[in-house]
């Protein structure tokens, strides 16, 4: 991740022995939580593999990687925001009313081009009153995310009459529906966002200030930071991703559905904090969050193809958060500050 | 030992890292007596009276009650032995009530062990008439000012009845009619029997309210008098007498032109004060002062965390009113907080990411890209010019040192490259030999021709570094001294607001 320094004389470096260095970069490597994913990963994949010849078809991670795509684009806001110190809880809700925008106002005759800005605005609109209230009002995140998702889902219900809405023409669809390669537009769509999330949060300064907001938030105010403005960006974008993720999946489906996005929060804030983000801020990548998106989809696509009861999908979800977390807490109080 | 004394300390001493807070202290309180204790900022009196009141374990020495050696494990323990604490700090829970902050956690219950909040109020009421408090029972704390905190706390003490009460710095938000009140209290209480330790950094109150008062200095007793037997001056020549040692150096270049003032108005706010001041390039000015008397707000207010429209700032000819820390900082105006734990380092940051906090714009390319290499380069040639001991910059800065991390604080902020650098408290918890190392760094960076605006409450490090010392008291600038003129009586004198003799011995009023 991080360029490593190298000791090129000067009287700076005496203590930093060539094998100290190595021990060091070795155990950066080992602590990395996205080293630590990966192996599960591979590992979980290479079993299945063995055990059952279906898994490792095209057919399956095909579906399996649809399914987790489209969470990823979501996590990608979720993850700034966790490493900012934030989360919202109305991602879900922002997801379900923006498809349903686009959706309506494509019925009503406007061009697909036109009705996604429209949905993308809408998401962008909502994350900047979760980001307004949080930042310049005060009040904090669980709670205004809170409100935010039961307001905003909602207004989609008053919209709507609660009913669904189809027939969306086939311009817009291929959106969701269309390939490349064989492989489905909304995987493209999903990875190079998460490539180039995944650089712009480590490399670029502007949301490098994130770790620094997530890490003192009130140091971050006096290191000149403008915090304010940066989380009330946060919320823009998270809110904007939502929408984008909540289209695409209007596009796949062909139809806004009303109880879309239902639980997402949950599921994405998950695969966050399973690629090592943590509630507390300052920590967790882009990369990370989509190997925890990964590694839940494995998880629960293994379990249908092993043949486990899909009531059974939820719990294992909740499990695998609470012993992502465990294992980290275990690794970190060995390394505890004096 | 004879039985006049209710309390004994014999051969007290505890350690904390680096410093001997307290060093074999041998002290005794007798019955009825109000025993008053002085001392500066740091010279033990807050570690004693925490091992008084069973807060902390002394590592050697022994404690006698009524010629009984005693050992309090917490404040429980003390509290059950009869001696009760009004610390410094305020105690309260804001969201709770009056009557429920006094009778915390010993509420009277009716029967079935419900709160019998008839009596309760009741009691709350008598004990609020001792002070004549127009205060309700069922009030929250959080709703009064802090001088009726301040009371409640007191009376907090007052109705555990100890025999043994202890007063640290209890009227620093009091007016004088409070004051009286108190004094009054404290005369009722001890005619039936009750002992005081009062300590004050106001010395007259001393003079009015105490029968002996011991002086503490450096961890160790500088004397114990009857009050007859001592006045001011010579209870401050007490405290502070001792040689100045050369840990300070000496300037090493000319001061340039005045460059930077700041000017702050009295305007409809209730927080303005006038203030003027004025600093020179590569000067530095001590700002002296009592703790609570606005030193460190007035830094918030200059660099915009605290933004104040009555507060000017003139750089090179410049006016601003910074509004954020991200202006001042702009324009090379600086401040570094006392409080670097919680507001100015990220402890679960790596040296190298916090040594470049401020500074990220310098690391980033056109595209808005950020050069982690060249980040370690700044991090290593900081750790160089700090000498921050530590095998790695990548190391959290949560594990250093508080010597270190005060050096990755000054490396922090002078990476800013700033033409004026506020420090706040620059040695809190820092250890001798980091204090010596960051008084050269401080020395140095006034050489490359950076004002330094130094707010401290060591006096000697005050004295021993300042071209110039203002001392504020009461959010005003109450008296200014040059390098030759100032002492450390005259200093304390004047943040003390014994104004008409400073008014004799300072230079210039203003």
């Amino acid at each position: 991740m991080k360029t490593d320094v190298e000791p090129k004389g000067g009287p700076t470096l005496q203590s930093e022995q060539p094998s100290q260095l190595m021990f060091e970069r070795l155990r950066r490597l080992t602590s990395f939580r996205e080293f630590m994913i990966m192996a599960i990963v591979i590992a979980g994949c290479l079993v299945m593999w063995i055990t059952t010849p279906i898994f490792m078809t095209f057919g399956n991670w095909s579906a399996l990687l649809l399914q987790v795509s489209i969470e990823c684009i979501v996590a990608i806001g979720m993850t700034i925001l966790l490493v900012s110190g934030g989360f919202d809880l109305s991602v879900g809700s922002t997801f379900a009313f923006a498809g349903a925008m686009t959706a309506m106002t494509m019925s009503s005759g406007l061009p697909p081009w036109a009705a996604l800005l429209v949905g993308l605005a809408a998401g962008a609109v909502i994350g900047f009153c979760n980001g307004f209230i949080i930042a310049k009002i005060g009040i904090n995140p669980f709670v205004t995310t809170l409100a935010m998702m039961s307001m905003v889902r909602g207004m989609l219900l008053v919209i709507t009459r609660g009913r669904n809405i189809s027939g969306l023409p086939e311009s817009f669809r291929v959106i969701g529906q269309g390939n490349v390669h064989g492989v489905q537009n909304p995987i493209w769509i999903a990875l190079l966002m998460v490539l180039v999330g995944d650089i712009l949060l480590r490399k670029a300064r502007f949301f490098r200030q994130n770790y620094y907001l997530g890490g003192n938030e009130r140091a971050a105010m006096l290191s000149g930071i403008r915090i304010d403005r940066l989380k009330i960006f946060n919320y823009s974008l998270t809110g904007l991703l939502a929408a984008f993720a909540g289209i695409i999946m209007t596009a796949r489906l062909g139809a806004a559905s009303v109880t879309a996005g239902t639980g997402l929060e949950l599921k994405v804030i998950s695969a966050v904090i399973i690629g090592g983000a943590s509630l507390k801020g300052g920590e967790g990548t882009i990369l990370g969050s989509f190997l925890g998106s990964l590694l839940m989809g494995i998880l629960v696509g293994a379990l249908t193809i092993l043949g486990v009861d899909v009531y059974w999908n939820t719990f294992v979800i909740g499990a695998t958060l609470l012993l992502a977390v465990l294992i980290d807490t275990f690794g970190r109080s060995r390394r505890k500050l004096p | 030992m004879s039985g006049e004394h209710i309390l004994e300390l014999r051969g007290i001493t505890k350690d904390f890292p680096g410093v001997r807070a307290v060093n074999k202290v041998d002290f005794d309180l007798r019955r009825g007596e109000v025993h008053a204790v002085v001392g500066e900022n740091g010279a033990g009196k807050s570690t004693l009276m925490n091992i008084l009141g069973g807060v902390l374990q002394p590592d050697s020495g022994d404690l006698f009650l009524d010629s009984r050696p005693v050992r309090f494990v917490d404040v429980a323990d003390a509290g059950r032995n009869g001696i009760a604490v009004v610390f410094q700090e305020l105690s309260l829970v804001p969201s709770l009530s009056v009557a429920e902050n006094i009778y915390f956690n010993r509420q009277p219950t009716d029967r079935i062990g419900f709160v019998a909040s008839g009596k309760l109020h009741k009691a709350t009421q008598q004990l609020l008439g001792l002070f004549n408090l127009q205060v309700g029972p069922a009030r929250a704390v959080a709703e009064l000012s802090m001088a009726h905190r301040q009371i409640i706390e007191v009376l907090k003490a007052i109705s555990l009845r100890p025999r043994i009460l202890i007063l640290d710095e209890p009227t620093s938000s009091l007016s004088a009619t409070e004051i009286d009140r108190l004094f009054d209290n404290i005369l009722r209480l001890k005619s039936e029997g009750v002992s005081f330790i009062y300590i004050s950094h106001h010395l007259p109150e001393i003079f009015r309210i105490a029968d002996r008062v011991t002086v503490l200095r450096d961890g160790k007793i500088a004397g114990t008098f009857g009050i007859g037997e001592v006045d001011e001056e010579s209870l401050v020549k007490r405290m502070v007498g001792r040689e100045l040692t050369n840990m300070y150096g000496k300037r090493i270049s000319q001061i340039g032109e005045t460059y930077f003032q700041v000017e702050r108005s009295d305007g409809d706010t209730k927080t303005a004060f006038n203030l003027r001041l004025a600093l020179g390039k590569g000067e530095i000015v001590g700002i002296a002062g009592l703790i609570g008397s606005g030193r460190s707000e007035l830094a918030m207010e200059i660099v915009g965390i605290t933004p104040n429209r009555q507060c000017i700032v003139l750089l090179n000819n410049q006016q601003f009113r910074f509004r954020y820390p991200a202006e001042s900082i702009e324009q090379g105006v600086v401040y570094l907080t006392e409080n670097r734990k919680e507001l100015g380092l990220y402890l679960s940051m790596s040296i190298q990411d916090n040594c470049v906090a401020p500074t990220l714009r310098s690391y980033t390319n056109r595209l808005g890209f950020i050069s982690d290499h060249q980040i370690g380069l700044a991090a290593l040639d900081a750790r160089h010019r700090f000498n921050i001991a530590t095998p790695s910059v990548r190391k959290l800065v949560g594990q250093l040192s508080g010597g270190n991390q005060q050096k990755v604080l000054l490396a922090m902020w002078t990476g800013a490259r700033p033409k004026v650098l506020i420090v706040d408290e620059p040695t809190r918890g820092v250890d001798v030999g980091a204090k010596a190392e960051i008084y050269r760094l401080l020395r140095d960076l006034a050489a490359s021709g950076i004002g330094i605006l130094m707010i401290s409450s060591e006096l000697q490090e005050i004295l021993g570094l300042s071209d110039r010392i203002l001392v504020m008291r009461n959010h005003r600038l109450v008296a200014e001294f040059s390098r030759e003129e100032a002492t450390e009586e005259k200093v304390i004198l004047a943040a003390t607001g014994l104004a008409e003799r400073a008014k004799k011995l300072s230079g210039q009023e203003l």
